[in-house]
């Protein structure tokens, strides 16, 4: 794929996520997973992890720093200011389009219809999502990261615990465990 | 000069907003009402809802909003630019980093501690927005049989959907508009 290509390609697959990314920030994430894990092949499973994990620790909207993560890495800082552009051109079209007679359309039976049905539908897709991603960290047959998983969801889901705390928290588990594993294995090697 | 001011109301909110849409509403309400004189209560209340029935991060919805009604269009692009430029020079340099560093052992260790926890983190995501669409509530009420049965319906058929053929998710979002216009209208 030629360098103009790939730009266009990026323009077009952010701006048509950021279209349809109702309800949320982190709707757009199981999108941007089928289109560039899946479709594209542009990116790593592992990888779309680690990068939502960054997008959510930043400052900013999720959508927007997902965006600038997969274009940054696609294309460099082009490919950043490129994805950028697609993910902010649909909602700012839409809504100066919509501020004009935003009371008529907020109070419209069908666009109030439209709207709880996609929310199932959103709601639908994300716990598509979950249960693959659960799947695969199942797969491993790892007690650890089974455990930070639940641990993590009863945090934030029943105890509203700060997702920055969370992340400090699940990062540090990982790195004495990654320590801990080398030192025994180190140990392993002597007689 | 309100271009200026937009500028920076929307890169203060852009800078402070940790943690997704509904963390950056109070931010927004402070510099908008609070602050500046650009929205009243009634008008900040209704662009929360057309943001949240609208695609697009709460933070753009309410600068394009905002912009355009205090300067027009020039003025929405200005906020809009404001408020994604923190996020720019952060998450940019942070993906340098991550890409620069990533195949250390430490790192690799750290990244694989974190991937559960986004996994878990996503799940409670969605739960949240199952439980808004089936109950129109954001928490379980008390009687938890008293639950939209057109909306259990239609999640039902997507997550099948879903599930059996492996759609594209778009399909799932656009077609669940339709069937919320049909079965609404019908039933």
């Amino acid at each position: 794929m030629g360098s103009g290509q790939k730009y266009m390609e990026l323009f077009l697959s952010t701006f048509r996520l950021s279209a349809c990314t109702f309800g949320g920030g982190f709707v757009i994430i199981p999108l941007m997973r089928k289109r560039f894990v899946e479709e594209l092949g542009w990116i790593e499973e592992d990888e779309m992890l680690d990068l939502t994990a960054i997008a959510q620790s930043s400052p900013g909207a999720i959508a927007v720093n997902a965006s600038i993560l997969v274009g940054y890495h696609v294309a460099g800082v082009p490919g950043a200011m490129i994805t950028v552009l697609g993910t902010v051109l649909p909602p700012l079209m839409i809504i100066s389009v919509i501020s004009l007679f935003y009371q008529a359309f907020r109070d419209n039976a069908i666009v109030n219809m439209a709207m709880s049905g996609m929310l199932c539908g959103v709601a639908a897709v994300i716990c598509d999502v979950v249960i693959n991603m659960a799947k695969a960290v199942l797969k491993k047959k790892r007690i650890l990261p089974v455990l930070v998983m639940i641990g993590s969801f009863v945090s934030v889901h029943f105890f509203s615990v700060n997702i920055i705390v969370i992340i400090l928290v699940c990062g540090a588990i990982g790195a004495v465990d990654t320590w801990y594993r080398g030192k025994a294995a180190k140990e392993g090697d002597q007689p | 000069m309100i271009y200026l001011e937009l500028l920076w109301s929307f890169f203060q909110i852009g800078l402070f907003s940790i943690g997704g849409g509904y963390a950056a509403m109070p931010l927004i309400q402070n510099q908008v009402v609070d602050i500046h004189p650009w929205l009243t209560m009634t008008q900040f209340a209704d662009i929360m809802t057309i943001a949240e029935m609208t695609p697009g991060p709460i933070a753009i919805n309410s600068a394009t909003f905002v912009g355009i009604q205090v300067a027009g269009l020039p003025g929405a692009i200005v906020a809009t630019a404001g408020c994604v430029f923190p996020s720019c020079v952060i998450v940019m340099s942070l993906a340098y980093i991550y890409y620069r560093f990533r195949g250390l052992n430490m790192v690799q260790g750290i990244l694989s501690g974190l991937r559960p926890a986004v996994i878990a983190m996503i799940a409670s995501a969605g739960i949240s927005l199952l439980i808004m669409a089936v109950y129109g509530q954001r928490v379980l009420p008390e009687d938890l049989m008293s639950l939209d049965g057109i909306a259990v319906m239609i999640f039902l058929i997507g997550i099948i959907a879903l599930r059996v053929w492996k759609p594209n998710p778009l399909w799932i979002m656009a077609g669940s508009a339709v069937l919320g216009v049909i079965l609404y209208t019908l039933l």
